[in-house]
């Protein structure tokens, strides 16, 4: 994508870049759709970064369930609404 | 029934107990939100005391202000709205310097974003949801200005829609769409160094494993 030993010309790859996030989602219109792809079969730099990205968005989407609230925390928010009555045990 | 109504029904909350101060109603809505809106105050603000503070303020105002919710929006995006609004005051308050979130993005996509070219996608899982590897996504995510950090959170950590996360912030999908681009790039960045040094450490670990046992085989 950069400097690069590949044969490949790495002038489209910065402008390609924009529309990875949209890519990875399985949000990008159809025609950007197939131009990306095109240019992926012939560039592996920009693989890398297609698959680095998708893996980067999949590692924060697995960590981020496993952060629920403190108990304590819970409890005084529960008391400071004044319904620690309905807080269940 | 009216249309509005439905909204707040389909969530599993009935608009007229919550407009009545129905304690137990209310209850049911801290319990369905309180997690997420915990998570994207501490993600925000990097600190418990400070998220305490959002997630208690959040749900105070949402109290008050509960008589006049009209149900034009979700509850839940009327609860991200208060909450981020709460998150961004505090940092505010905590650091003035800090640019405004409505502050318009400076350079074109990519132009003069680093881009490192480093496969760590076949690193084995346990690396990658290490406890140090979570520390490290935090950390990630604190570097990011903002504008970019706020978008970030409420996207790929609490999982709202484009379209949801737009009518939060007041931006449009667009917007959305560019920053939550740009969020995602600069932690793929991050990313990279941090992977790429614990590839090279892992190899380097190897090296030495099969160097002391040909050793020992020789010897």
């Amino acid at each position: 994508m950069m400097e690069t030993t590949n044969k490949h010309e790495h002038k489209n790859c910065r402008q390609l870049l924009g529309s990875l996030s949209e890519y990875v989602d399985g949000e990008l219109d159809e025609e950007l759709c197939s131009v990306l792809e095109n240019h992926l079969e012939g560039c592996e730099d920009c693989r890398i970064v297609v698959d680095t990205l998708r893996k980067t968005v999949y590692l924060y989407h697995e960590t981020a369930g496993t952060e629920n609230i403190p108990s304590d925390i819970r409890q005084r928010l529960y008391k400071s609404l004044n319904i620690e009555n309905y807080l269940e045990k | 029934m009216n249309g509005n109504e439905n909204k707040v029904e389909t969530e599993g909350f009935s608009l007229e107990a919550l407009h009545a101060g129905n304690p137990e109603e209310f209850s049911r809505l801290v319990d369905a939100y309180s997690s997420k809106i915990y998570r994207l105050a501490i993600k925000m603000l990097n600190q418990q005391q400070d998220a305490e503070d959002v997630l208690q303020e959040t749900f105070l105002k949402a109290y008050r202000g509960l008589k006049s919710f009209d149900g034009r929006s979700k509850l839940s995006t009327w609860l991200f709205r208060i909450a981020t609004n709460e998150a961004l005051m505090m940092i505010r308050r905590k650091h003035p310097e800090v640019v405004s979130i409505d502050e318009p993005v400076e350079t074109e996509e990519g132009e003069q974003e680093p881009l490192q070219i480093i496969d760590w996608c076949c690193l084995p899982e346990n690396e990658l949801l290490s406890a140090e590897t979570k520390e490290r996504l935090d950390v990630a995510v604190q570097k990011l200005p903002e504008r970019l950090r706020v978008v970030f959170i409420l996207r790929d950590i609490n999982d709202l829609s484009t379209h949801e996360t737009a009518e939060v912030l007041g931006l449009s999908d667009t917007a959305v769409k560019t920053r939550l681009s740009r969020a995602r790039l600069r932690l793929r960045e991050e990313l990279s160094t941090y992977f790429g040094e614990r590839r090279n450490d892992l190899r380097e670990t190897q090296l030495n494993k099969s160097m002391h046992a040909s050793q020992k085989g020789s010897g």
